[in-house]
């Protein structure tokens, strides 16, 4: 069973990564004026409505009555748990792109709340100071130069580009503490982080019913957003896809509001 | 008649010597520059700098968190917010730029209503996020020129919660000093909302006074 997990995790990543390879045209200035590589738009709508229908019939339910019945200090601390559980492979993460100084916090975290915080349920290594580490297969992808690729709307999911994809299936199939489809018991960390989604999906309910529900389009709206959102993180400030999105509304070629 | 000529003739020579014209731009400058002078202090109040952006930005976030606390009904609150995004916000030039290539077909008065429809669209919509801030604060935390003016980088602290960045962008293009745009993680505000206007618009086949009528439905 784990040979056939890993086969469909190595056929998957083939189909994704021969996507990127395929589609690495679009130049610096077009990313950072927001634009996006979307050729797949009509299957990529399709699968938007698709997960829509999902979010009304159950995830959307499902997570208000979570955050609204369940009291905040649990769904806080399972939060907690969830993101606990995720540390061994971000810190595998922060390795892989060199980046030593958020392995170190991930691993201190991990020892930490795995320890004095009960099995991760609390969060001491906050009140201890010790930085947030957050990183996942996506931003290894791209500290190694891999390009976006185009835009993919995943099922159960939601927007996504190729790269961070493929980091999400990877992630979601290695890590040791996330997935086992033949031991339910290990697959405790799959559970906390469906748990940590619905608090999240629970907590900024109108915010996102506002995107999805409430907008013109909101393909188009959930693909920006997360597009900046995800270059932001990644980037970081002032890098590429960031400092030319102060592009200058003064400026702008469609006439001046001051001008008469 | 003799003396008056010499008195007079050497101010005659110097208006025709080569020299005049520097004589008389120093004074043309002197003449010019002496109103500018006296209204010096006010233009220099008026000048946005590091200190006047970020400062716009600290009294914008705490006129917003008195109306937070101010216990009112969502609607009243929404109209709160409408006087301080008018108050603190360039309206006209975000309005411009999320309406994007539409604004060239636009008339003025279109354009008018449009500005109008947004601001009360863009109240409304943001207005009721800001529930999500009660108990949480913003501190700015740092301020740079940029071509149009200055960003100011605000740290949102909400309960239980990762800080998340809030950039707020400052120009005086306007006449005075106003943000005209906000980055919320990275996301653009006005380009999502020229996103979503072009949206609008292409599901009314184009027509911008269905757009401003249905915005205006929306707010």
């Amino acid at each position: 069973m784990r040979l056939m997990q890993r086969s469909v995790f190595a056929a998957t990543v083939l189909i994704l990564t021969g996507m990127l390879s395929a589609c690495a045209t679009q130049s610096v200035e077009q990313r950072a004026a927001g634009e996006f590589f979307d050729p797949f738009e009509p299957t990529n709508r399709k699968v938007h409505a698709f997960n829509k229908v999902l979010d009304k019939a159950i995830f959307r339910p499902a997570s208000t009555g979570y955050v609204g019945f369940i009291p905040e200090p649990i769904v806080t601390s399972l939060t907690h748990f969830a993101v606990n559980l995720s540390m061994p492979g971000v810190v595998v993460d922060a390795v892989l792109q060199g980046d030593f100084k958020t392995a170190g916090n991930g691993l201190a975290r991990f020892l930490i709340n795995s320890t004095v915080g009960i099995a991760g349920l609390a969060d001491p290594s906050t009140d201890f100071n010790i930085p947030r580490a957050d990183t996942d297969f996506g931003e290894t992808l791209y500290v190694w130069g891999v390009g976006e690729g185009p835009m993919v709307e995943l099922p159960f999911y939601g927007p996504a580009t190729t790269r961070d994809a493929v980091g999400i299936v990877a992630d979601f199939f290695t890590s040791p503490l996330t997935f086992s489809p033949v031991r339910p018991v290990d697959n405790i960390g799959f559970y906390a982080s469906l748990l940590e989604r619905m608090a999240d999906r629970g907590n900024f309910s109108d915010t996102i019913d506002s995107i999805l529900y409430e907008s013109a389009d909101s393909y188009a709206q959930a693909r920006i957003i997360y597009l900046q959102n995800r270059r932001f993180e990644l980037a970081g400030d002032g890098v590429d896809g960031y400092g030319d999105l102060y592009d200058d509304p003064y400026a702008d070629i469609y006439g001046d509001p001051y001008a008469e | 008649m003799v003396t008056c000529t010499t008195t007079l003739m050497p101010i005659y020579m110097v208006t025709l010597m080569p020299s005049n014209f520097k004589f008389r731009r120093l004074l043309l400058t002197s003449a010019m520059v002496a109103p500018l002078v006296a209204s010096l202090p006010s233009l220099a109040f008026a000048a946005l700098t590091k200190a006047t952006a970020s400062e716009l930005v600290n009294r914008l976030v705490g006129d917003i968190n008195k109306v937070i606390a101010s216990g009112k009904s969502e609607p009243a609150m929404v109209r709160d917010f409408e006087k301080l995004f008018i108050k603190y916000a360039d309206v006209p030039i975000m309005a411009r730029y999320a309406l994007g290539v539409d604004g060239r077909r636009a008339s003025k008065g279109q354009m008018r209503s449009f500005t109008k429809a947004f601001q009360g669209y863009i109240s409304s919509k943001y207005g009721r996020r800001f529930r999500e801030f009660i108990g949480g604060s913003l501190e700015v935390k740092s301020t740079r020129k940029i071509k149009t003016g200055f960003e100011v980088k605000s740290i949102a602290l909400l309960k239980g919660q990762a800080p998340f960045e809030v950039t707020f962008l400052v120009s005086d293009k306007s006449g005075k000093g106003k943000f005209y745009n906000m980055f919320i993680e990275g996301v653009n505000m006005l380009l999502t909302e020229r996103t979503e206007i072009g949206a609008m618009l292409d599901r009314r086949g184009g027509n911008i006074d269905k757009m401003i009528a249905d915005l205006k439905k929306i707010a």
